[in-house]
C-alpha cells in the first residue's frame, strides 16, 4: 500500500486547504503519478487536477511531486516516491482554484508580454521566410518548451515578484524570438526587457534547469539575454 | 517595461552591472590588504599609518567604500522588493519598504562621510 498526501481545497465548501492521507494499492507496478491520481478519482471523484495527453506533451499535468515539481505523467513511482509516501501539491506560487488545479493566468500574462510571435517589417515573400541550418539550429533548445509552468513555479524570484519578474518560461521564449533569424524587432524585444525586474531578478539558482520535464535551460537562455543587452548598451 | 523609481540606475542592465564591476573592486581591496597584512608581519601603527597616506591607497580604499554601498544598495534593494511588498504583507509595506530603503540611503551616506573623515582625516 502506498501512503499517499494529497493537498484538498475546495474554495465552495473548505475554510482552508488541508493534506489528506489515502493508501492505494499500486499492485506492485512502477505506476506513473497520473495513474495514481487516476485510480484516486475512481475512488473520491471530488478529487480535481488537470490532464490531458498523458505522454509529456501537453503540459497540463504540471504538480508538485514530493517537493519537485514535474509531469505527472512522466513521473513513475520509483522517481519521487521515498520511504513509500507520495505527497502531492499544487505547483507552488500560483492560487488555487481547487485541489491540485492552479490558476495560470499570471504565467500567462508573462508569457504574453514577450510577444510570443514572430515580427518582421519587411514585405512577406511570395512563399516562406527561408532559414539557413545554422540559423534554424540556433532554435533547437528553445522552441520544445510546452509551457507546463514546472519551471517558473520553481522559482523564488517568480513567487515574489509573479507580476513583474517574466520568469524562466517566458524568458526562454523571449530568447526563442530573439534569436530568430526572421524576427526584425530585436532592438523592440531588448528594450522592453531592460528593467531591474523583467530579467534581471534572476538570480541564477537554477531551479529551472532542474525541474524542466523536457531538459531545457532556461538560466542559459537568460544568461544570452542579458549579453546581448549587454551588448546593444555598450 | 516594469518601471521602477528606487533602483539604482534607470535600467536593470545599469544595477546588474554595477554590482559585478563593485564585487571584483571588492575583491581586489580584499586580496590587496590581506596580502600586505600578510608579507608585514611586525606591522607598527607608524608603517600602517603611512600606508593609508599615500594618495593611491585614500583613492583605492575610497574606490572600495563607494564599491561597497552601491554593492549593498542593489543587493539590499533586491530584498526589499523581493519580501517587503503588498504581495507579502498587504498595505502596510509600501510605506515600510521606502522607510526601510530611505533608511538603507541615509547610513550609506553616513558611512560615506565618516569614511572619507577617516580616510583623509588625521593626516
Ligand atoms: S521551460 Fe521546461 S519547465 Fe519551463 S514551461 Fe517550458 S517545458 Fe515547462
Amino acid at each position: 500500500m502506498l501512503n499517499v498526501s494529497l493537498y484538498r481545497y475546495n474554495p465552495e465548501t473548505d475554510e482552508a486547504p488541508y493534506m489528506q492521507d489515502v493508501q492505494l494499492d499500486t499492485g506492485g507496478k512502477d505506476l506513473m503519478v497520473l495513474d495514481v491520481l487516476e485510480k484516486l478519482k475512481a475512488q473520491d471523484p471530488s478529487l480535481s487536477f488537470r490532464r490531458s495527453c498523458r505522454e509529456g506533451v501537453c503540459g497540463s499535468d504540471g504538480i508538485n511531486m514530493n517537493g519537485t515539481n514535474g509531469l505527472a505523467c512522466i513521473t513513475p513511482l520509483s522517481e519521487t516516491v521515498k520511504q513509500n509516501r507520495l505527497v502531492l501539491r499544487p505547483l507552488p506560487g500560483l492560487p488555487v482554484v481547487r485541489d491540485l488545479v492552479v490558476d495560470m493566468s499570471l504565467f500567462y500574462q508573462q508569457y504574453e508580454k514577450i510577444k510570443p510571435y514572430l515580427i518582421n517589417n519587411q514585405p512577406a515573400p511570395a512563399i516562406e521566410r527561408l532559414q539557413s541550418p545554422e540559423e534554424r539550429a540556433k532554435l533547437d533548445g528553445l522552441y520544445e518548451c510546452i509551457l507546463c509552468a514546472c519551471c517558473s513555479t520553481s522559482c523564488p524570484s517568480f513567487w515574489w515578484n509573479p507580476d513583474r519578474f517574466i520568469g524562466p518560461a517566458g524568458l526562454l521564449q523571449a530568447y526563442r524570438f530573439l534569436a530568430d533569424s526572421r524576427d526584425t524587432a530585436t532592438d523592440e524585444r531588448l528594450a522592453e526587457l531592460d528593467d531591474p525586474f523583467s530579467v534581471f531578478r534572476c538570480h541564477g539558482i537554477q531551479n529551472c534547469v532542474a525541474v524542466c520535464p523536457k531538459g531545457l535551460n532556461p538560466t542559459r537562455a537568460i544568461g544570452h539575454i542579458r549579453n546581448m543587452l549587454l551588448q546593444r548598451a555598450t | 517595461m516594469v518601471t521602477s523609481v528606487t533602483n539604482l540606475g534607470r535600467s536593470g542592465l545599469f544595477d546588474w552591472v554595477v554590482q559585478r564591476v563593485s564585487a571584483v573592486v571588492l575583491l581586489a581591496y580584499t586580496v590587496f590588504l590581506a596580502g600586505y597584512l600578510l608579507t608585514n608581519s611586525g606591522l607598527t601603527f607608524n608603517e600602517w599609518q603611512g600606508l593609508f597616506q599615500q594618495n593611491w591607497m585614500r583613492a583605492f580604499s575610497l574606490l572600495a567604500l563607494l564599491s561597497l554601498i552601491t554593492h549593498a544598495w542593489v543587493g539590499l534593494w533586491s530584498v526589499t522588493t523581493d519580501y517587503v511588498t503588498v504581495r507579502q504583507m498587504g498595505a502596510v509595506a509600501t510605506p515600510l519598504r521606502l522607510i526601510l530603503q530611505s533608511g538603507i540611503a541615509l547610513l550609506s551616506f553616513y558611512y560615506l562621510v565618516w569614511g572619507i573623515q577617516i580616510l583623509w582625516g588625521a593626516g
